[in-house]
């Protein structure tokens, strides 16, 4: 009898994952197996695929230095993304985990608004916002601070802006779980042994924060080194992302098998940041960042 | 295998003395009871099966007036007709609806408003044409035959598709810092000339920009000799360039807006832009690339629905609505067809009807070498 219970507590937590799991292995697992398949496919002069086994997608992805080039730029612009984020979003969860404020569920609730928006629009929102005849240049020309209008849209800028604003939220929230988890008496404590509010910050508060902190830099590291949207809508001609090598591979050039190596490289090269991260400071401390 | 052979090897086996008699007559006796128990029912479920209507067909287009003047005028009195209702999907490009099509089953897709004779020999090639039956398709005699034969020849004298529109892809400027003449003087060097910089747009796909790269290096566009000049004026245009335009509706802000000078673009959204009272102009330079588009059937749909749809979509009525929808001049012969004055004045529109003064792409030559020529462009786009 005991061994029954003990058998049935031993299965309790493989059936309460099996929905995920099978969903997983359903919709991720088994296309990406598919997609490793197409990567050893060719394309056909016809935009046709040849079925087989050929390496020549993977010698052209891991030889050319085009993709190489494009590969760091993403990291590149995936890296100054990370980092404008953490910049803005710590003051901000700062400021929200240690307000006074009675309604502190509204300024959650604040942070929570964009995500009821279309990452699309909210990318689109700044053409309106920076375009020569958006809100910004009618301000400056109103006030007759410039005569002509600024060019500010479709360039590296304006892509690592419009990240930034999709991403800042991942951040702050991050942070901020990590923050409200602090026992205020530490930071008291610090402050009746002599500590300075800067020290005590410092020395207390910001190292217990570095678990939010890196886990909403991990967050924003993938997603922004995987998007292509924001370069499509926001760059120049010479600004586009890794994802958007395999949009072209696999949409304009009709070629899935090099789209497929292109995945398969990309997944590989953030999947390595992940377990990276994992190695030296757990992924738990991600579920932690969404309370 | 079928009833009658069936009783032949039966017979044969009989008469080899593998069965006896009884045996024999037992099996035979079986059989006869069988098809006359089963026989006629399935036969008749068989005949009710191929005689059955659909009960709906997909259309794809672009969206937008287009799509609602296809609802208005064409899809509602179908479906009141033939009780078979037309659900009708949007697609962003036809790169796109390609991707989507390729990852269906055959019979997902029907009929979609696809782009030039370019995408209908990718689709035949890629074994989604159908055979049209044109006699199911009277309003056919009315299009342009020199829209249809581009298509016949691709599929050997037969029609996948149905001509429906066409249009040109010519100088967009802004004549509030261009002149008329200068664009005519200029013509498509305008889009390498480094006094505009910044202020320079074009659409980022491939074949436009080749075609435009090589009437800025005095090519033929469709026998290109030296494409390495070619791809040098892409470059130029390139590093000149705010934006490459992914769509009609981004042309139209960038140009509205003005966020770009210049560019290329689709003359229907330069009409539509005009008829908005913004200032822009538009130039078909000498060899500027004519289009056109059409109403393709695709392998595994419900033929002779999508005949009759197409015939109702063609119908006079529906063709000028959505022409003067979408301000392209419609594929309706107007040596047969009294068009309205608005489509007369569209830029584009051939009162010929013979469509002479348009060049189109020639679609063998720039099919085999879409492979290479899209790759390398998405290369120079990247700064390449």
């Amino acid at each position: 009898m005991a061994v029954s219970d003990a058998h049935t507590r031993d299965m309790r937590p493989w059936a309460l994952l099996s929905p995920a799991l099978t969903a997983i292995t359903l919709l991720l697992a088994i296309p990406t197996c598919f997609v490793i398949v197409y990567s050893f496919w060719l394309r056909t002069a016809a935009g046709d695929e040849q079925v087989g086994f050929y390496l020549d997608n993977w010698i052209e992805v891991l030889s050319d230095p085009f993709y190489r080039d494009i590969l760091l730029y993403t990291l590149k612009i995936g890296l100054i993304t990370t980092v404008c984020c953490a910049l803005m979003g710590y003051p901000a969860a700062y400021f929200i985990a240690f307000s006074k404020m009675r309604n502190k569920a509204f300024l959650l609730l604040l942070l929570m608004l964009p995500f009821w928006i279309s990452y699309i629009i909210r990318t689109m929102s700044w053409i309106n916002i920076l375009g020569v005849s958006g809100a910004v240049n009618y301000v400056l020309q109103s006030l007759g601070i410039v005569a002509e209008p600024i060019q500010m849209l479709y360039n590296e800028a304006t892509v690592i802006l419009g990240l930034i604003h999709f991403l800042l939220p991942f951040m702050v929230l991050n942070i901020y779980v990590s923050l409200e988890g602090i026992d205020p008496n530490l930071n008291a404590a610090a402050r009746s042994l002599g500590s300075t509010p800067f020290q005590a910050f410092r020395e207390v508060t910001l190292p217990l924060s570095l678990p939010g902190l890196a886990a909403g830099s991990l967050l924003c590291f993938v997603l922004g080194s995987g998007t292509y949207i924001t370069p499509i809508v926001l760059g120049g001609p010479g600004d586009g992302m890794f994802a958007n090598l395999i949009y072209d591979a696999i949409i304009t050039q009709l070629n899935w098998p090099l789209g497929s190596a292109l995945s398969i490289v990309l997944l590989i090269v953030l999947g390595s940041v992940v377990l990276l991260y994992n190695r030296y400071l757990s992924l738990g401390q991600i579920s932690k960042g969404f309370g | 295998m079928d009833d009658q052979k069936r009783y032949q090897r039966l017979l044969e086996r009989y008469q080899n003395g593998d069965l006896d008699r009884r045996t024999f007559l037992s099996l035979l006796g079986a059989a006869t009871v069988t098809a006359g128990v089963v026989g006629a029912p399935v036969a008749g479920l068989r005949r009710q099966a191929l005689a059955a209507k659909p009960d709906s067909v997909r259309f794809d287009g672009w969206g937008g007036v287009v799509s609602e003047a296809f609802r208005e005028y064409a899809f509602e009195p179908y479906e009141k007709e033939t009780g078979i209702e037309v659900v009708d999907g949007t697609f962003g490009g036809a790169d796109e609806y390609l991707a989507r099509v390729r990852s269906a089953q055959p019979g997902e897709f029907n009929v979609a408003h696809l782009s030039g004779v370019f995408d209908y020999v990718r689709y035949h090639n890629l074994g989604f044409s159908t055979k049209l039956d044109e006699s199911n398709i009277p309003n056919l005699d009315l299009t342009i035959k020199a829209l249809q034969e581009p298509f016949r020849e691709v599929s050997d004298g037969r029609l996948s598709a149905a001509p429906y529109d066409y249009g040109t892809t010519g100088l967009a400027y802004n004549r509030d810092v261009i002149s008329d003449d200068e664009i005519r003087e200029k013509g498509p060097n305008i889009l390498i000339d480094a006094a505009y910089k910044g202020k320079i747009g074009g659409w980022g796909e491939w074949k436009t920009r080749i075609w435009y790269g090589a009437l800025q290096t005095g090519q033929d566009p469709n026998g290109i000799a030296d494409m390495d000049a070619v791809w040098e004026a892409l470059r130029t245009h390139r590093d000149l360039a705010l934006k490459y335009w992914q769509s009609g509706a981004e042309l139209m802000s960038l140009l509205a807006n003005g966020e770009i000078h210049v560019t290329e673009g689709w003359s229907g959204r330069i009409a539509a832009l005009q008829e908005q009272g913004h200032n822009i102009g538009y130039y078909d330079p000498p060899g500027g690339l004519g289009w056109q588009e059409c109403l393709f059937v695709l392998k595994g749909s419900p033929m002779e629905a999508c005949e009759q749809l197409l015939n109702f979509m063609l119908e006079p009525e529906v063709a000028i609505a959505v022409a003067e929808g979408q301000n392209y001049p419609p594929a309706l012969d107007p040596n047969k067809v009294e068009l309205t004055e608005k489509i007369k004045n569209l830029p584009a529109y051939d009162p010929t009807g013979k469509l002479d003064g348009l060049n189109f792409f020639k679609p063998a030559y720039w099919n085999s070498h879409e492979g290479d020529w899209s790759k390398k462009f998405g290369r120079i786009q990247r700064g390449y």
